[in-house]
């Protein structure tokens, strides 16, 4: 497997993109898939549960030292930061929100990147804002494989038309090409 | 990996030279801290960086206040406020003396939340906060008590959503940009400089509240740090976390029980 991770970056309107990809995943699925959702700041596990309700594939809040499995999508709590550490586990930080939020994805993106490397395939779906276009530069850097949601599709088109204009962004795709790309690589 | 080895070796460094121990964090936090330090400084490799902080003791100062700042804000988290004050400000209520220590104070706004709430329960008169931090420049913000008129609308909704009973504006006055809270809650805490990685406990207490402090540490000094809190709190003391931290890496986890398991509130009951 070329692959150890994916993580996704989305705001604004994600709930039905997601949704639509996440509940293709098979319950084996051959990699962590890593989200930061932007979400209200006390919502505590709902977007977790509503989001368990529709999918097949086990789907959890990422904890505090929590060591990254496979087959398991992990959302960044709500008001934190979400990092990852060397021996692959995450970490959690509430410094300054970055590009106005917390969790950012530019914050995850880049602590993925050192982490993985070119082993990381890194997506932004719609969102409004520009949260994650710097993530995706560092990304790419080094080696990882960068895909972006057509902003033509997206419900907000700011978030994946800002990852684009890095000019970092591999593969722009539509929904339905973003499941295949996982299942493909992840699917078996 | 080149910049894991020179970072350990820098952090080994100013632990040599200057006693303040980083090499037991959360390896990513400390990194994307000192990442944005050179960013903001100017510094494109952490040789330099390294050099330059082991010469410059005035520059090593600037860089530890700005490497272990933590941000905060006036009841922070409310519903965790909502629960100290409807289940844990009772048990308080029972000592003739009550004795609480905030570690990880940062700039203050949750120790004079915490007043405001004591005073709120009659209970302020017969308490003593003491507030701890390892940032000598977030206490003096603490022990001013003037923060941005431009926070307190949502400091405002933290302490209505957090049960709170009078309005949020009988506790400070305002003037030009600035607020300055109210002189009386201050008399009873105790601002002072204190290291969760290397000093040792000081007191006794009723309650220890260490919220979003315990997340940068890696695990053995959060068994540590639990360890010094444990020996810190009385017999049923009361010990309060971030909503996302755990004793889930303490040998003494089974020495506590939940009293909010949202919140994260135990109680010492071994």
């Amino acid at each position: 497997m070329q692959y150890e991770a994916v993580v996704i970056g989305v705001s604004a309107g994600g709930l039905a993109a997601l949704s639509g990809i996440l509940k293709e995943l098979p319950v084996d699925f051959a990699l962590p898939v890593i989200i930061i959702q932007h979400r209200s700041r006390e919502e505590r596990t709902l977007l977790e549960e509503v989001m368990q309700a529709k999918c097949r594939i086990r789907i959890k809040q990422a904890d505090e030292k929590e060591r990254i499995e496979r087959s398991v999508v992990y959302f960044a709590p709500a008001d934190y930061h979400l990092l990852i550490e060397k021996d692959r586990s995450f970490s959690l930080s509430r410094d300054m929100p970055v590009n106005f939020s917390r969790p950012s994805v530019d914050v995850l993106f880049m602590a993925a990147s050192e982490v993985y490397g070119d082993r990381l395939i890194a997506m932004i779906l719609t969102g409004a804002g520009k949260d994650g276009a710097e993530g995706v530069r560092a990304v790419r850097q080094r080696g990882g494989l960068t895909v972006a949601q057509d902003p033509e599709d997206a419900f907000f088109p700011d978030m994946p038309r800002a990852a684009i204009e890095t000019g970092c962004v591999q593969y722009i795709l539509k929904p339905t090409e973003l499941k295949n790309l996982l299942l493909n690589i992840g699917g078996k | 990996m080149g910049d894991e080895l020179e970072l350990k070796e820098l952090l080994e460094s100013i632990r040599f030279v200057y006693g303040y121990d980083f090499t037991e964090y959360a390896a990513a936090s400390v990194k994307r801290r000192i990442d944005h330090f050179m960013i903001t400084n100017k510094f494109n490799s952490l040789k330099t960086l390294g050099k330059t902080l082991l010469k410059e003791d005035g520059f090593f100062e600037q860089f530890i206040q700005e490497i272990t700042v933590n941000v905060t804000e006036m009841f922070r988290d409310p519903p965790f406020y909502k629960s100290l004050r409807e289940n844990i400000m009772g048990r308080l209520a029972t000592y003739p003396f009550i004795k609480i220590w905030i570690a990880g104070a940062s700039t203050g706004e949750e120790v004079y939340s915490l007043a405001i709430f004591l005073r709120e329960k009659g209970l302020l008169e017969r308490s003593v906060i003491y507030a701890t931090d390892i940032n000598q420049k977030a206490l003096q913000t603490a022990r001013e008590g003037i923060y941005p008129i431009r926070n307190m609308k949502a400091y405002t909704e933290n302490y209505i959503k957090a049960g709170g009973q009078h309005s949020l504006s009988d506790y400070y006055v305002a003037k030009y940009d600035s607020v300055l809270l109210d002189r009386s809650l201050r008399q009873n805490i105790v601002f002072a400089a204190h290291n969760l990685a290397a000093d040792r406990s000081f007191n006794e207490f009723q309650l220890i509240s260490c919220r979003n402090v315990l997340i940068y540490f890696n695990q053995d000094l959060q068994n540590k740090v639990i360890d010094l809190f444990y020996e810190s709190l009385c017999p049923l003391g009361i010990l309060a976390l971030g909503n996302k931290e755990s004793l889930l890496f303490s040998d003494r986890k089974g020495k506590f029980e939940m009293l909010d398991r949202k919140e994260k509130i135990f109680i010492k009951t071994d």
